[in-house]
């Protein structure tokens, strides 16, 4: 997810056009193609799901079939269990701090670089832009190293500074376009007015660029609420697991309860799927102006 | 592509852009606006500066110390035998680096790597474009099928793993239902049988990212203006020809920066390998790629002087893809988004 913005929203006046260059009406094949498509997209999900209320002899007599009867023990017991709420917490926890870090951290750094004129700029900014090569797997090594020494080790904060770190990147990318695009006009009319440079960065420049903030903040928020090579990295204490970790030491620790691992498995995707569900229109609208520009 | 044109301006060589360098001489003058926004503006120099050191400086910080920092850290450890214990002592020069290069299983994952980088962009490609022609028609729920074709990318990497591993057991669901429609012939053991594991594993792929795919193209196809079909239906132009001559160049630029996230995400495969494999089923498997030989060579066996001397290996690796890329495809539509400043 984190480098799915490489390019900048150029002219977001532009994109509010949202009409479409559809052509041609769709026929029927098209509605074919497009039920098949989604119906392999959402097959596997719904098999997690709907597996959660089998029992195991349904599942081992029947991998393939459907709840029936409907069993809730599964998702009862997963539910009540204070491993699951726990993991949910810490992925919560982590999550936040490093959506409001990366936001707080990437939009005064943004408005910097949009904004100010002053020697290193382009270095400065050429230094976040490379940060876009650096993938964290590459670093994931040195960098278990560093937070060991920094004592950060199975502390969700030794999950949240790096990655609040590696998102920066896509954030400045997004952002500096962005605030660049507020016209000067309003700053001296600001100005004139007798606010301060960091007045306008308060009053002005944080409610303009919301729309772009939430966007930036969608990313980071998901990027985290999956991320795994860090936390697994990190986090070797149970008690500090995030759910990507707690899902896979779920199924290995119960590989013979598929019908629970299942129903684990479904409990830990869905508040993702709701933070997408509520947030769907920015997400797909924040690449469509990635893509444009 | 703004990136360029808005940081054309290098204030280091003190090279603006041509519209306004007559301004002043200093290189941080505000040449490329001519508006001149304030007039006091040299007296309170000072406190621009601390401005920009408090605005400026978390976000440096933070990001020196836990990216660019192990980056470099990673560069100095591959030159040492080192089990991550103190300072590192044991100095072995390139020795790593050659035992990487000689190592067959590190050719073996290089391989399933430029495998997994070839055929992402040749299955996932021209599916995912005609998906998007198709999608990009008036229909009735287009808004939900949009949404609902999104939802395997936003889901994490561990839930995809473990469903498709449950799914895909020998007494899985997928077997179960060839069986059920009468295919039994094709029943497989996806997972483990070495012949086939690696195309399983291009299909979860695909299967998680032609959504993005998707939804990427469709916004590259509404930034088409609509007049440029109209003007070529009235010239007689049909449906295909019309996306053959004008949608596909056109969507050209997208289609480019897809597949350069599609090749780096696919140098750096990971998460779904080591879930749904393990490092050592996925080297029996075929499946291994870099960065499962990374973890399980370095960090899984405590020599992170080895492990870090691949880092670097990878790092090289998707360094010289993307400027290549860049240098060679994405020339013209990002010319120096991505390595800004390098020039």
């Amino acid at each position: 997810m984190a480098t799915t913005s490489i390019v900048a929203p150029g002219r977001r006046a532009t994109s509010e056009r949202r009409s479409s260059a559809a052509i041609g009406r769709a026929n029927p094949l098209t509605y074919v193609v497009a039920i098949l498509f989604v119906a392999a997209n959402l097959a596997p999900v719904l098999y997690i799901v709907l597996g959660g209320f089998r029992t195991n002899s349904q599942i081992t007599t029947s991998p393939a079939g459907l709840p029936a009867p409907f069993e809730l023990g599964n998702y009862g017991s997963v539910l009540s269990s204070s491993i699951f709420w726990r993991e949910l917490g810490n992925s919560a926890i982590s999550a936040i701090a490093t959506t409001v870090g990366v936001v707080v951290l990437g939009l005064m750094v943004s408005y910097i670089l949009a904004r100010y004129r002053f020697a290193g700029r382009g270095a400065l900014y050429a230094l976040f832009a490379a940060g876009l090569m650096f993938p964290i797997t590459v670093a994931i090594t040195p960098l278990y190293l560093l937070i060991k020494d920094l004592g950060l080790t199975n502390s969700l904060a030794g999950v949240i500074l790096p990655q609040i770190a590696f998102a920066l990147p896509t954030t400045v990318i997004i952002m500096v376009p962005f605030l660049r695009a507020i016209p000067d006009e309003l700053e001296e009319a600001a100005s004139i007015d007798g606010a301060s440079r960091l007045g306008f960065f308060f009053r002005m420049i944080v409610p303009l660029s919301l729309p772009g903030v939430v966007t930036v903040g969608i990313l980071a928020f998901i990027a985290s609420w999956n991320s795994y090579i860090l936390p697994l990295f990190i986090l070797n204490n149970e008690g500090s697991y995030t759910l990507p970790l707690g899902v896979q030491a779920f199924s290995s620790q119960y590989s013979v309860d598929t019908a629970k691992v299942l129903a684990f498995t479904s409990m830990s995707m869905i508040p993702a799927l709701i933070f997408f569900t509520i947030f769907q229109r920015r997400i797909v609208g924040g690449l469509t102006g990635a893509v444009k520009g | 592509m703004t990136l360029d044109t808005s940081l054309g301006t290098n204030p280091t060589t003190g090279s603006d852009r041509a519209s306004g360098s007559t301004t002043a001489g200093s290189g941080a003058s505000d040449a490329p606006r001519p508006a001149g926004r304030r007039p006091a503006k040299r007296i309170a120099d000072w406190r621009k500066r601390a401005e920009i050191a408090v605005l400026a400086g978390p976000a440096v910080i933070v990001f020196v110390t836990f990216v660019i920092l192990p980056v470099g850290m990673a560069a100095y450890y591959g030159f040492f035998k080192w089990q991550g214990y103190g300072p590192p002592t044991d100095f072995v020069g390139l020795q790593n680096y050659v035992i990487i290069f000689q190592d067959q299983a590190f050719r073996s994952v290089l391989m399933h790597n430029g495998f997994i980088v070839v055929l992402s962009l040749v299955l996932q490609g021209p599916i995912a474009i005609v998906l998007a022609l198709l999608l990009n028609q008036k229909m009735h729920g287009r808004g939900l099928i949009r949404v609902l074709v999104f939802v395997p990318y936003v889901i994490s990497e561990v839930i995809v793993g473990t469903g498709w591993s449950l799914l895909l057991q020998s007494n899985g669901a997928v077997n179960d239902m060839l069986q059920g429609i009468g295919l039994g012939g094709l029943r497989a053991d996806w997972l483990s049988n070495p012949d086939i594991a690696i195309w399983t594993l291009l299909l979860i792929i695909s299967w998680k990212y032609i959504g993005f795919a998707v939804i990427l193209f469709l916004a590259g196809l509404q930034s088409i203006p609509e007049e440029l079909f109209e003007a070529a239906a009235i010239d007689g132009a049909g449906y295909w020809q019309i996306q053959r001559r004008i949608t596909l160049p056109l969507l050209g630029p997208t289609i480019r920066i897809w597949a350069f996230l599609s090749i780096i995400g696919s140098l750096q495969l990971f998460d779904l390998v080591y879930i749904i494999w393990g490092q050592y089923i996925a080297s029996t498997a075929g499946t291994s790629t870099m960065a499962t030989y990374m973890v399980g060579n370095g960090r899984n066996s405590g020599n992170y002087g080895f492990g870090s001397a691949v880092a670097v290996v990878m790092f090289i690796i998707s360094l010289a893809v993307a400027l290549i890329y860049q240098r060679f495809v994405l020339r013209r539509d990002t010319a120096g988004a991505i390595t800004e400043g390098k020039k």
